[in-house]
């Protein structure tokens, strides 16, 4: 399947090996992970050894190699967040979702990722889920925003 | 849009779009950049358009979104001229009332504005508000004016005039001359002169050459360079434009963060926008001159702002950085001259070549001219981005622009300089802000990141903190920063849990020395200095910390507990509902108490309480 994904991808690259950091951000982009079959796909294209392509997937904290899971809260743990109590947030949501930064939870709903900085320091902490910020955070409106969240994926299924 | 064959087409073209601008009777010019649109300025903008429309003002009525406006306390703002009116943290709902009074009868919406907060007054102008008042927004305050989107805004503001001139006028060396004479100094960290560099890399074998905009901002607690960039992407260009035109370069990259997606699309549609002006590729203005911009996404490695580390990360490979007995502006992107100048340096070039050096250089102190920009963050009351000459004192930036503490608890320390500098008290205050001050002091102006820390911030657990942040950005190629950081990062956080010895915090001193003088690239060199800074100034904390099992800030999981004020709890019952834990027990309108067997030190109880009750020891 994910090959149909990221073969359009591959046919934009003109297969030069400093296209490589790019090609792999497309392919993210629409598979949210970076498939085994990509990866070779990506060096037979660029004429980048598999080696190396995986070394560089493997170095960059913006690539995953595991599929991620339907919902993507990202935590920012810049300064300004953490002396506002960023840090805390990442704690209190790895308790709660039972899984460290970087993981999924079991039955796939929630990826936890922790980033170095969003840019929005004067709004800190910040937390985005599924790409939309929230700003000034606390634990216990963070807490809140996953139960409405779980709750709202719930009622979507009872629907489905 | 038409191609610019030439200067005179340029000119032209500005003309007409300033005549296109002044046909508006009145201009709102909204902050759409990321910091805003997380406070909600995306619906506002809707709202006013369609409020515009509806009420038929479309031809009187100019709105315009732009990049950061730098009060991001205040978001989502919006400034509507003439009349400079500021109004701040802005809704939907507000927006018939700012059509039907102010855009249609001058009349000012009093409960939008800013008020003072020692005064108490309203403020009606942005120029009145303090925040804007101390500042010289040289660079940042061409965002409110044009539109990153619309390449047509920054030429009707005389955008490129600064290339057109060089490409006409000027030889290279007179280029080069030029900012050396300005002063400029690299505005990401290093403060190198940028003459300089630009002339060895002139001077520099090889047909082939290459300039980088470094938009890697990976310092957390810094965002200006985003803000230029996403904000007006045109300024960056032409800089480039300039920078290439004066090294002899054919092309160039924005090697920009992912984290930044509205940068990466704006500066995409400016390289696009000025191709098609004839602005970027072949025979530019029909001067001869060919050069042309790829935008590189960074992928999350911090350790890719260091300038070789980057160049590797442009070729596609992995971001390890290299020695530098060779330097870059002579063996650097694929071996070639390269020049790597950051966002923020790129943006004055165009000034520069307009004003003038003497210009530039009448601003700031003897050694480094011109202005910066900080971001201020942290418990601070007004947070945001801030313009001003190099040389302002710290107290200037935190307290009259800054407005001083954000909750009342007294400023302790700003930390300076994002993970590669220190934390300044506030006996420091007074130091002029430049380059050579700040790093004697023993912290730096770095990319101008500002943290400011009061009485609830440990300056143990910042040390440690950064730390943990380095040593996980640590590319690992050389033995000092890998396992030094590692050491030294076991030590701080045996500190910060209670197991802290007089002996370990020698020991500490020791490596973050070693550390420092053996790393390979300027990550480890600089990877210490929270450590040392903090040390320095607050040794006091770590003291508390390692005889009195204690964290004065409160802050240290292992050293502190949650508890209840019984005089203050009125018994309501928000914490016992609130806590996850079901650690705080207690009957209805009765003090209730938390069990410390239970307790995870989430702080939730402390977030739902309104009567101040819950106390940290």
């Amino acid at each position: 399947m994910s090959t149909v994904h990221y073969a359009g991808i591959l046919e934009t690259v003109e297969g030069h090996p400093s296209e490589l950091i790019e090609v792999l951000h497309d392919i993210q982009e629409e598979s949210h992970y970076l498939p085994e079959d990509a990866l070779r796909a990506v060096s037979e294209k660029l004429g980048v050894p598999l080696i190396e392509v995986f070394r560089v997937a493997n170095f960059y904290k913006a690539f995953t190699l595991v599929p991620r899971g339907a919902h993507l809260i990202t935590v920012c743990t810049g300064t300004a967040c953490h002396v506002r109590g960023g840090s805390r947030l990442l704690d209190e949501l790895s308790g709660q979702l039972n899984i460290a930064a970087g993981e999924t939870t079991s039955d796939g709903q929630f990826t936890l990722e922790a980033v170095n900085c969003l840019g929005a320091c004067a709004l800190g902490p910040i937390v985005v889920l599924d790409g939309k910020y929230y700003e000034h955070m606390t634990a216990s409106k963070l807490r809140k925003l996953i139960e409405s969240t779980r709750a709202q994926d719930n009622e979507d299924s009872a629907y489905a | 849009m038409p191609k610019m064959l030439g200067p005179d087409a340029l000119l032209g073209w500005a003309k007409k779009e300033r005549q296109e601008r002044e046909k508006f009777e009145s201009t709102v010019q909204i902050c759409a950049d990321t910091g805003c649109r997380a406070s909600g300025s995306g619906v506002v903008v809707k709202a006013l358009r369609n409020e515009v429309e509806r009420q038929g003002l479309q031809d009187k009525v100019n709105i315009r979104e732009t990049g950061c406006h730098g009060f991001c306390e205040q978001g989502p703002l919006m400034v509507i001229e003439p009349g400079n009116i500021f109004y701040g943290k802005v809704t939907p709902e507000d927006v018939p009332e700012i059509v039907s009074e102010t855009l249609l009868n001058n009349r000012v919406v009093e409960r939008l504005c800013y008020v003072d907060s020692i005064s108490g007054e309203r403020i009606i102008k942005e120029s009145d508000v303090p925040f804007y008042k101390a500042q010289d927004r040289t660079i940042l305050g061409q965002n409110k004016v044009v539109d990153p989107f619309d390449i047509s805004a920054y030429v009707a503001n005389g955008g490129y005039s600064a290339l057109a001139r060089v490409l006409t006028s000027m030889e290279p060396e007179e280029v080069i001359s030029e900012i050396q004479e300005s002063g400029l100094r690299g505005r990401g960290g290093g403060g190198y002169p940028t003459g300089r560099k630009w002339e060895q890399c002139r001077a520099a074998d090889g047909y082939e050459k290459y300039v980088i905009c470094n938009a890697d901002e990976g310092d957390p607690g810094a965002y200006m360079d985003r803000s230029v960039l996403e904000g007006n992407p045109h300024v960056v260009l032409e800089g480039m434009m300039i920078g290439a035109f004066a090294i002899g370069a054919q092309q160039g990259y924005i090697y920009v963060r992912n984290e930044y997606p509205l940068a990466v699309k704006h500066s995409k549609k400016a390289i696009s926008d000025a191709r098609d002006a004839g602005l970027l590729g072949e025979d530019i203005l029909g001067s001869g001159f060919s050069f042309d911009v790829k935008v590189m996404r960074g992928a999350g490695a911090f350790v890719c702002g260091e300038s070789t580390a980057l160049m590797a990360s442009v070729e596609g490979k992995v971001g390890e950085p290299r020695p530098k007995d060779v330097h870059t502006v002579e063996k650097g992107l694929y071996g070639r001259p390269t020049t790597l100048n950051n966002v923020e340096t790129w943006a004055n070039v165009p000034g520069i070549i307009n004003k003038g050096a003497e210009w530039f250089a009448a601003k700031g102190t003897a050694r480094s001219k011109g202005t910066k920009i900080f971001a201020l963050t942290g418990m601070v009351k007004n947070t945001g981005l801030v313009e001003v000459p190099m040389g302002t004192p710290l107290r200037t930036i935190v307290f009259d622009i800054g407005g001083g503490s954000a909750n009342g608890s007294a400023i302790k320390a700003v930390q300076t300089g994002g993970p590669s500098g220190g934390c300044l008290p506030t006996e420091k205050f007074d130091l002029p802000v430049d380059f050579e001050a700040l790093s004697e002091a023993g912290s730096m102006v770095g990319s101008g990141g500002m943290v400011v820390m009061d009485e609830s911030t440990c300056m143990v657990d910042v040390a440690r903190y950064f730390l943990a942040f380095l040593m996980d950005e640590s590319c690992g190629k050389c033995a000092p920063c890998r396992i030094g950081l590692d050491r030294m990062l076991e030590i701080v956080t045996d500190i910060t849990e209670g197991r802290g010895t007089a002996e370990k915090l020698a020991l500490l001193e020791d490596v973050a020395e070693t550390v420092q003088v053996a790393s390979l690239c300027a990550l480890g060199k600089t990877a210490p200095n929270p450590v040392l800074s903090t040390l320095r100034y607050f040794r006091a904390e770590y003291d508390a910390h390692i005889r009195e099992r204690r964290c004065p800030a409160g802050v240290c999981r292992a050293l502190i507990t949650y508890s209840i004020d019984t005089e203050a709890c009125t018994g309501c019952g928000a914490c016992l509902r609130a806590c996850p834990h079901e650690a705080v027990s207690g009957a209805k309108k009765e003090p209730h108490v938390i069990d410390q067997e239970l307790c995870q030190k989430c702080g939730i109880c402390r977030d739902e309480c309104k009567f101040d009750a819950v106390v940290v020891q």
